[in-house]
């Protein structure tokens, strides 16, 4: 079984984020990190490789994105990724969603994965719908949010999700080939080693442009996308809430149901 | 001149600075209050390699260089300095000994499980009569019938007393005017651990007095030739400055990211308190010498990598971080005004840690000796 696992290079989680205001898009700038979701798909990986239910012939990490994010398949590789595959062209900078799920599948192709695993939303977009896009390129069934999930051998190998709903939770058996993104209470990373860091660079990494993986220059890159960017602003500041002392229980309650009521919350 | 660290450090960085904020600081407050070793962490970082970075991997260690280790004792004090002077001590002082100048049996018999963090190693320098003026050794050791015994005591040594401690690796009188570097492995009959020292700081970390009587252990335990020990333990010494002189960088850094975040929370005359002048000048400057500090530190670690001489660049490092890391986490608590004094904020642990980066691994005024003597002065 060859498992692909999707990854992203985003800004580190302790950078504040903000829109930039000459381009209107995230300000990128600072230090980087591989997008913590991906790094619970990886996991989510190497666990179906430990746990010995089904032979893993291969994980590898496929990522889309300029030279800089050779680092987040830097980490996946010493995560426990055999390989990996860098898709980087100057044609693919200011894709949308759907023309970045186009690009990956099309990349995907080239590898047929018995499973496509990625994190569920990117910390930086937030978008939680690459997994289903790739999944709609490649004609395979889709999971979103999986929290937990379980390998039985086939034929044909299947997998019993369970995934975390608004509503709560779903059980899900699917058959493989499928496209799973996974949410951060699926497994607790590893940190990889020093020697795993040191040894990622032997690890073979294909350097892909679009015009190798057959992917259209028109569907891709600015403008090959749907989506314009328009204005974006901050949100405004919130106005400072109201402060009720808490002196005497059964007044203070009765001011707050007294808020509550002016509002017709209540 | 390129200042950008390569993939490999930045990696390592990022994933000890992911360590640090994930499994440290959750228990860094407790180990402190309760005085506890952190056995589980030492064992996970031994796991993960920290525990033997600058040694090969023939020996067990992770093959990395200074600069990787220093970076990593760097993010660990960020966040704690128990949990990152035992990994420094282990590294600089009681394991590097074995792997400079242990022959090839030594090498091999030591070197896997110090570098896995399965045992711990110490340095038994500090002596009594003997901590600037090191070379005052009283501690004796006799050759007899194939056996050094060896007499004394040593004092404020770091490591030798866990339920993992392995050697120490001490100073002795082997001859009128000789020193040696002798291995004494704990559990030596003859060789004992005193009670741990109620100290200022790095109270999570072990370090006792140990005293030697009719010691008895092989004469292979030598390190390197008889006579050897002054010039060992100075060369000793260089390197140690490197990782405590990253532990002063790390404080330092570790003060200003708690005074920084607190400044923009806590609001005085209606306004975070980081608006006003005087507060924002203190982060400023702190910043800016932290910087400078932490360059300071690079380079030492980066001439070594080099095989240059580093003795100079690495006394300035200790000197610089240390002074540092004291001004930095008493203007920290200063932010924190009356909540700084109080335990549960990580910056009062912070300034008490500090202290001991102005005296640890040689004080203030030896490294200003080392700089004036290396000055020509
Ligand atoms: C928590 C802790 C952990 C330690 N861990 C270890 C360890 O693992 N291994 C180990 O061997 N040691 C260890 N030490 C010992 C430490 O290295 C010594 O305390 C330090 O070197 C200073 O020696 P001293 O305490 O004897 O001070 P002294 O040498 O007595 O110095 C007292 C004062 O005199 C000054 N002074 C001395 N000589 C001169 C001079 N020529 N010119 C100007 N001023 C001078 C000093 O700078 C200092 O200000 C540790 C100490 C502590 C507190």
């Amino acid at each position: 079984m060859k498992i692909c696992v999707l990854v992203k290079e985003v800004p580190d989680a302790a950078v504040q984020k903000r829109i930039d205001p000459s381009t209107g898009r995230m300000d990128r700038n600072g230090e980087k990190n591989l997008n913590p979701y991906d790094t619970h798909a990886i996991e989510a990986a190497m666990q179906i490789r430990e746990g010995g239910a089904v032979e893993v012939d291969e994980i590898v990490a496929v990522t889309m994105g300029p030279s800089t994010a050779i680092r987040a398949l830097h980490k996946a590789v010493s995560l426990g990724a055999d390989r990996s595959v860098h898709l980087s062209d100057d044609a693919l900078a200011g894709s949308d969603v759907a023309a970045t799920g186009y690009a990956l599948a099309q990349t995907l192709k080239r590898e047929s994965p018995d499973l496509v695993l990625l994190g569920q939303q990117s910390d930086d977009g937030e978008c939680y719908t690459i997994g289903a896009v790739v999944a709609d390129h490649l004609q395979m069934p889709s999971l979103t949010q999986v929290i937990q999930m379980d390998v039985e051998a086939g034929p044909p190998t299947q997998l019993r999700c369970e995934r975390q709903a608004e509503y709560g939770y779903d059980t899900v058996q699917v058959e493989l080939p499928a496209v799973i993104s996974v949410g951060d209470a699926i497994n607790e990373p590893r940190y990889p080693s020093l020697k795993a860091i040191m040894g990622a660079k032997k690890k073979p990494l294909d350097a892909l442009a679009i015009g190798d993986v057959d992917i259209a220059a028109d569907r891709v890159g600015e403008s090959g996308s749907k989506v314009i960017c328009g204005d974006f602003k901050a949100p405004p500041a919130k106005s400072a809430g109201e402060i009720i002392e808490d002196e005497d229980t059964n007044e203070t309650v009765e001011k707050i149901v007294a808020w509550l009521d002016e509002r017709k919350l209540i | 001149m390129d200042f950008d660290l390569s993939d490999d450090h930045r990696l390592l960085r990022q994933t000890v600075r992911d360590f640090a904020r994930e499994q440290v600081a959750p228990v860094a407050e407790e180990l402190d209050r309760t005085k506890s070793f952190p056995y589980e962490l030492v064992a996970q970082m031994g796991e993960l390699g920290w525990m033997g970075i600058p040694f090969p991997e023939e020996y067990g260690g992770a093959g990395g260089d200074s600069l990787a280790y220093a970076l990593a004792v760097e993010e660990l004090t960020r966040v704690d300095s128990s949990v990152a002077i035992t990994m420094c001590a282990h590294t600089s002082l009681g394991t590097q000994p074995v792997y400079l100048f242990g022959s090839e049996v030594q090498r091999r018999e030591l070197l896997p499980d110090l570098c896995a963090g399965r045992r711990l190693g110490a340095f038994g320098l500090t002596e009594p009569e003997a901590g600037s003026d090191a070379g005052n050794v009283r501690t004796r050791a006799t050759l007899q019938d194939g056996e050094w015994v060896i007499d004394g005591a040593k004092q404020f040594i770091t490591n030798a007393g866990t339920e993992i401690s392995g050697h120490v690796a001490i100073t002795a009188k082997t001859g009128e005017n000789e020193i040696s570097n002798i291995i004494v492995e704990n559990g030596t009959p003859g060789y004992e651990q005193g009670q741990p020292y109620r100290k200022m700081g790095w109270n999570a970390s072990d370090t006792r007095p140990l005293t030697f009587t009719d010691c008895r252990v092989p004469e292979e335990n030598l390190l390197g030739p008889r006579g050897a020990g002054f010039k060992q333990f100075l060369h000793i010494l260089d390197i140690g400055r490197i990782g405590v002189a990253a532990m002063g960088v790390g404080l330092a850094q570790g003060a200003l990211d708690e005074a920084l975040a607190y400044a923009k929370e806590r609001r005085a005359f209606g306004k975070p308190i980081s608006k006003f002048q005087t507060i924002q000048a203190k982060l400023a400057d702190l910043s800016t010498e932290i910087e400078a500090a932490r360059l300071l530190v690079y380079k030492a670690a980066r001439e070594k990598d080099l095989g240059r001489n580093f003795t100079l660049t690495a006394a300035q490092a200790k000197l610089k971080t240390g002074r540092l890391a004291v001004r930095a986490t008493e203007e920290a608590v200063q932010i924190h005004g009356g909540y700084g004094y109080i335990e549960e904020y990580p910056v009062c642990r912070f300034y008490r840690d500090a202290k001991i980066l102005t005296i640890g691994e040689g004080t203030d005024e030896i490294q200003q000796m080392v700089i004036a003597r290396a000055l020509g002065a």
